[in-house]
């Protein structure tokens, strides 16, 4: 191996890489994101190997293991290339017919493939399957063809190749220019332009100058930025290396969070790599340029991934926020210029600088261009990461592309934006997806995050959730942030325990206003948006709540009581050997009963009655003779 | 150093580039509350007492922490508007009983809400003159959010020059009830 000294050096070494690759003639992809793995995909990938190997096919057939597809609802994920076809929820036991099937034998695959939802049959191909039919894969589309940990496969598919194109033939102002002209906005949550952050960065005074990547990646159920850097971290390191040209930094920073062990091994990996081939260090590709890249490991704290404090961790200091009315951009790290974007943002780069920003600007609508990776999670069918072109409308992420709402139960809201963002209701559904449409409905993009919730969740406990998460992820250090969660949460608490005044919502929504108001940072501005969210659009369960103490979703323990329908009962007696209390009580003529006294309402009765049956059912507390103090609940009542 | 004119309450006042808002109200007698500043001390901005309403020559409206916020040419300052002392108000009674130097002159005679962690306000004062000036580092934060508590480093005790400096900075009486 040696070092690429032109761009040349580069087309030569690609060709190489293309040249091993297509001299096996069918390659199978393995899924080895986060998801996938906790299926068992390396498992699933070593059998795939052997068998191979045992069957003499080693030169034939070759095995790669991938980042993340996407589709984690049905991992561990299997794509045969160059067919496409698509195996679901492979096991090391499906392994012999699935090398049987390469070898062009009969083998009965038809359980391993998706079925369509409508007609029954089975949809083969990764292109015909309805999640992945919807979505534009522009920076999650090479996850499923190269091998992360291999510098190689990222060339083959056309890595570095804007790189090559921007060192050797465009000047640092029409990388700048370029990246400006397609409208690209961050990707982390604010969306603010990119070009303009980065033109800030250049014009700033001070060197050096350091562009960062941030991956502190932190709300809950959100793992783009993640799979990506797993999957295709020569992605993001060459975004972050074509910014550094056009801000003129010498020096660059990933910041990756604790919690990402893979994601920071394979983007050591690949700077070890990058810098070996002379992607990365003196004088790249024979341009004078020069640029190298440090990985700073998170230590933990949510609002690390604020832009003052991930600078004050990367000093040293404990992750604060800093007051700055002076952006990061003009005095960063060490009080120098620093340019900092997520990790999906630097990963757009790349195709920008390759395919031009007239192509970038044909995706999406006129204020929020290009496309937009969502984790999809909560109740719904098809839990994944799906990139979808901006302005793509709720309902197609999530009936189209996400299948809809498990169960046959009805959708009641999807949260965006993580605890920063707001529920949006169903009434809402046709709004398309930008960084405007989203903030103009009090929600946000935030980074992507997407939970989908149907009628079993509760909107009181939904937003008590977001603000325990952020009175303990706050940092602390200014009053309206640090005091105004804690009182805000107490209220909550109070509220889903069922004692509830009347004039909490009043008192929740000044706090919402005077947080927003007086923070310090974008975490305590934004910390009220759930509970704000909820009030706006769910108000009458808040209300129900505290007057009827009830609770519609039978979420809420203390609104709720455990109870066995005499009519529907099959005398099984699954919830007497559930229950850990011995609170189900059983009758001389087998009539089950729950001991009220001594329920602790775990729900372990409600889960083990079998379906047929349904018998053990949800009510509200009051409603068992359990009437809350001080408020008498409306007689006739159901939950 | 250049000179930059703005407007502060009406009134027009001419302050050195890098003057903070708080600084330059101050230098003509007008008097915007805090808690947690100190002029020996690096700018905080962490009680949020100081907000004021600026507007800037093209227009923009917003609040701001004016202990930290520089002076601008053209700028105009409104350091008391209902707005800035509601503001004050709801932090008065989210630190209530502790820090009520202001309570009187803002009309607060008592919280809605039950205290928090600590009788400390968490204005970092002490530990930041025991760093800042002292270069003693005997006092930290422990724990974020609404864990976040003051606590002597380990073996402070013994190592403290009990200068006692940091007791007279302390509104709340935390530091000197543990030393």
């Amino acid at each position: 191996m040696s070092r690429i000294e032109t761009p040349a050096d580069l087309a030569r070494l690609r060709d190489q890489a293309v040249a091993r690759r297509n001299s096996r003639g069918t390659w199978v992809a393995v899924c080895a994101g986060t998801g996938c793995r906790a299926y068992g995909a390396e498992a699933l990938a070593e059998s795939l190997e052997k068998e191979v190997e045992k069957r003499g096919l080693g030169k034939k057939i070759g095995v790669r293991k991938t980042g993340c597809h996407g589709f984690c609802e049905r991992g561990p994920l299997v794509v045969v290339q160059p067919s496409d076809v698509c195996y679901l929820g492979a096991q090391p036991k499906n392994v012999p017919a699935i090398v049987d099937k390469l070898e062009g034998k009969d083998a009965a695959l038809d359980k391993l493939l998706y079925v369509d939802a409508e007609n029954g049959k089975p949809l083969a191909r990764l292109d015909e399957i309805p999640f992945y039919k919807h979505q534009q894969r522009v920076v999650l589309g090479d996850n499923v063809h190269i091998d992360a940990s291999d510098i190689l496969d990222y060339i083959a598919v056309g890595g570095y190749a804007a790189l090559a194109k921007a060192l050797s033939g465009m000047t640092p102002e029409e990388v700048l220019q370029e990246v400006k002209e397609a409208k690209l906005r961050g990707r982390g949550g604010g969306g603010f332009p990119a070009g303009r952050k980065w033109e800030t960065t250049r014009k700033a005074p001070g060197e050096p100058k350091y562009v960062i990547v941030n991956a502190d990646e932190g709300d809950p159920g959100a793992y783009m930025d993640r799979s990506i850097l797993e999957g295709n971290p020569h992605g993001v390191l060459e975004g972050l290396i074509l910014g550094a040209y056009a801000i003129g930094a010498g020096e660059g920073f990933i910041y990756v969070r604790q919690e990402y062990p893979l994601a920071r091994e394979h983007a050591q990996k690949a700077l070890d790599q990058a810098r070996e081939y002379g992607l990365l260090g003196e004088n790249i590709l024979g341009s004078g340029f020069s640029f190298d890249v440090k990985i700073h490991r998170g230590a933990g704290a949510f609002v690390s991934g604020e832009s003052s404090a991930l600078m004050s961790a990367i000093e040293g200091h404990v992750g604060e926020p800093r007051p700055k009315y002076i952006h990061t951009s003009e005095k960063g790290v060490w009080g120098k210029p620093s340019c900092l974007n997520n990790v999906e943002t630097w990963a757009n780069v790349p195709h920008i600088i390759n395919r031009g920003a007239e192509w970038f600007t044909g995706m999406g609508t006129e204020g929020s261009k290009g496309t937009k990776i969502f984790s999809l999670v909560g109740k719904v069918n098809n839990t994944g990461l799906v990139e979808v072109p901006m302005g793509i409308t709720l309902r197609d992420i999530i009936f189209k592309i996400g299948g809809g709402v498990p169960g046959g139960k009805k959708f009641k809201a999807v949260q965006t934006g993580g605890p920063s963002g707001g529920v949006i209701p169903e009434s809402m559904l046709d709004l398309p997806v930008d960084f405007d449409e989203l903030t103009r409905v009090g929600s946000m993009m935030g980074s992507g995050g997407m939970i989908v919730m149907d009628e079993n969740t509760c909107m009181v406990d939904t937003a008590r959730y977001y603000m325990s998460f952020l009175a303990h992820e706050s940092c602390g250090k200014c009053v309206p942030c640090r005091e105004g969660t804690r009182q805000m949460l107490r209220i909550l608490d109070r509220i889903v325990a069922g004692e509830g005044k009347e004039e909490d919502l009043a008192v929740l929504e000044e706090l919402g206003d005077f947080m927003e108001d007086a923070s310090l940072c974008a975490l305590g501005q934004s910390a009220p948006f759930p509970v704000l969210s909820t009030l706006k659009y769910f108000r009458g369960e808040y209300e129900e709540h505290i007057r009827e103490k009830r609770c519609r979703a039978g979420v809420c323990t203390p609104l709720i009581a455990y109870d066995i329908d005499q009519e529907t009962c099959g005398k099984c007696g699954a919830c007497l050997r559930a229950c850990p209390v011995a609170a189900v009580d059983q009758s001389a003529d087998k009539v089950f009963t729950i001991l009220q006294e001594k329920c602790i309402k775990c729900g372990a009765c409600f889960t083990a009655c079998p379906e047929k049956f349904s018998a053990v059912i949800k009510v509200p507390a009051y409603a068992i003779g359990k009437p809350s103090a001080g408020n008498p609940p409306p007689a006739g009542k159901q939950v | 150093m250049k000179n930059v004119t703005l407007e502060i309450d009406g009134r027009t006042v001419e302050a050195g580039e890098g003057t903070t808002l708080l600084k330059a109200a101050q230098s003509v007698g007008i008097r915007i509350p805090t808690l947690c500043n100190d002029d020996r001390l690096e700018p905080y901005g962490g009680c949020r007492m100081c907000m004021v309403e600026i507007e800037t020559s093209w227009g923009r409206k917003r609040l701001v922490a004016s202990c930290v916020y520089p002076v601008e040419e053209g700028l105009r300052v409104q350091t008391n508007t209902e707005r800035v002392r509601r503001i004050r108000r709801m932090i008065i009674e989210l630190l209530w009983p502790s820090s009520q130097v202001y309570a009187e002159e803002y009309g607060v005679t008592g919280s809605r809400f039950e205290p928090g962690l600590t009788d400390c306000s968490l204005c970092g004062l002490c530990l930041r003159y025991c760093t800042e000036i002292k270069k003693e580092n005997r006092i930290y934060f422990e724990g974020r959010g609404i864990e976040r508590r003051p606590a002597l480093v380990e073996g402070s005790e013994l190592t403290c020059r009990a200068c006692g400096e940091c007791f007279t900075l302390c509104g709340s009486g935390w530091i000197a009830s543990r030393c």
